[in-house]
């Protein structure tokens, strides 16, 4: 594996986490609890898709194959999708959601934040960018876990279950494998060793504030990093994919 | 019917640094940040404002229609109030 190989690998990585993430929340459209918090969350999903779109075009470019961002997006299968295993997990309720988005804003809270400083010109400049959407990210999801998690005995119940259903998932933001060794040598990635402890500190900080208590769990689940998904992931594809696949090349 | 919608806030915007906050709608919120986040969403997503004010809609006094003769009718023939015998110089802006 060289760099150019390496940097691919990783900048999908990236970018697919986005981009699912993106659709998740998108699937919120118009059903949102009310208006506002309906068009935010989108606001949101909107954020993530242009991320990801910015990501996956430098992906293309880097891979020197002739593919665009869309052929990336539309015509892969979900082995080879590189997406944290937290991003593709259904919506299910409103705290479901939410418990899901905060855990992943706190992470690209500290990972773009670090991103900044990356040797990849390009990188750190879609992380400079990013990280401003993400700041709001994190304050718009802190405030939602302190409401739902310190309001009625109902919401609370929601998001202690919510936490609890998806603590296994969060072994796999912080794997890393060879790809990201070379890069981190090179200075391009983030180790994700040194952003753990502030990732900890700020999700325990939050949860413990919002009368909860934080999840523990024996099973941990990993495997984004070599495609190994969930069994949602290939549900999301179908829907996501359908157009692109069912009528090739179209435009508007 | 009652309404079940969260409180109402109304939304003032500053489009430029210098210029009054000028009304631009409401938002549903059940505290200042959630309406200060739901403004900013609903209202500054194309690049509208520098700064938001969120005011419970309910602390808000008004005039009431009855009043507008009493009120306002009266410096309809007042002209030598308003400002218009000033030059502004060029450099002025947002007047």
């Amino acid at each position: 594996m060289d760099i150019q190989q390496a940097k691919f690998e990783y900048l999908l990585r990236l970018g697919d986490s986005s981009l699912i993430i993106g659709h998740r929340l998108s699937e919120w459209c118009g059903h949102g609890p009310i208006l506002e918090e309906d068009i935010a969350l989108i606001n949101i999903a909107l954020d993530f898709v242009g991320n990801a779109n910015s990501l996956l075009t430098y992906a293309a470019q880097v891979e020197g194959k002739n593919r665009t961002a869309d052929d990336l997006a539309y015509l892969r299968n979900e082995r080879d999708y590189r997406n944290l295993l937290l991003t593709e997990l259904p919506n299910g309720d409103y705290a479901c959601t939410l418990a899901r988005q905060f855990l992943y804003d706190v992470y690209t809270f500290y990972l773009y934040e670090a991103l900044k400083n990356s040797k990849d010109d390009t990188i750190a400049a879609i992380a400079v960018k990013s990280h401003k959407e993400i700041t709001y990210h994190l304050r718009h999801t802190t405030e939602w876990i302190y409401r739902l998690g310190d309001g009625t005995a109902e919401s609370h119940q929601r998001l202690q279950t919510a936490f609890n259903d998806i603590w296994m998932y969060v072994p796999d933001l912080f794997d890393m494998d060879a790809v990201d060794q070379l890069l981190i040598n090179e200075g391009i990635a983030v180790d994700l060793d040194s952003i753990k402890n502030s990732w900890n500190k700020r999700v325990n900080e939050v949860i413990l504030e919002a009368t909860l208590l934080i999840p523990t769990t024996a099973i941990k689940q990993k495997g984004s990093r070599e495609g190994k998904h969930s069994e949602h992931l290939g549900f999301l594809l179908a829907e996501m994919q359908c157009i692109a696949r069912s009528y090739p090349g179209a435009t508007w | 019917m009652s309404d079940t919608q969260w409180p109402l806030w109304e939304v003032f915007v500053q489009g430029n640094p210098g210029i009054p906050h000028k009304h631009v709608g409401s938002v549903h919120a059940t505290d200042a940040e959630m309406a200060i986040q739901n403004a900013r969403d609903v209202y500054t997503r194309r690049n509208e404002g520098i700064s938001i004010w969120v005011v419970p809609a309910n602390t808000i006094t008004a005039s009431s229609p009855e009043d507008q003769g009493a009120f306002f009718e009266p410096s309809n023939d007042k002209a030598y109030r308003h400002p218009t015998f000033y030059k502004i110089p060029d450099g002025v802006k947002y007047i």
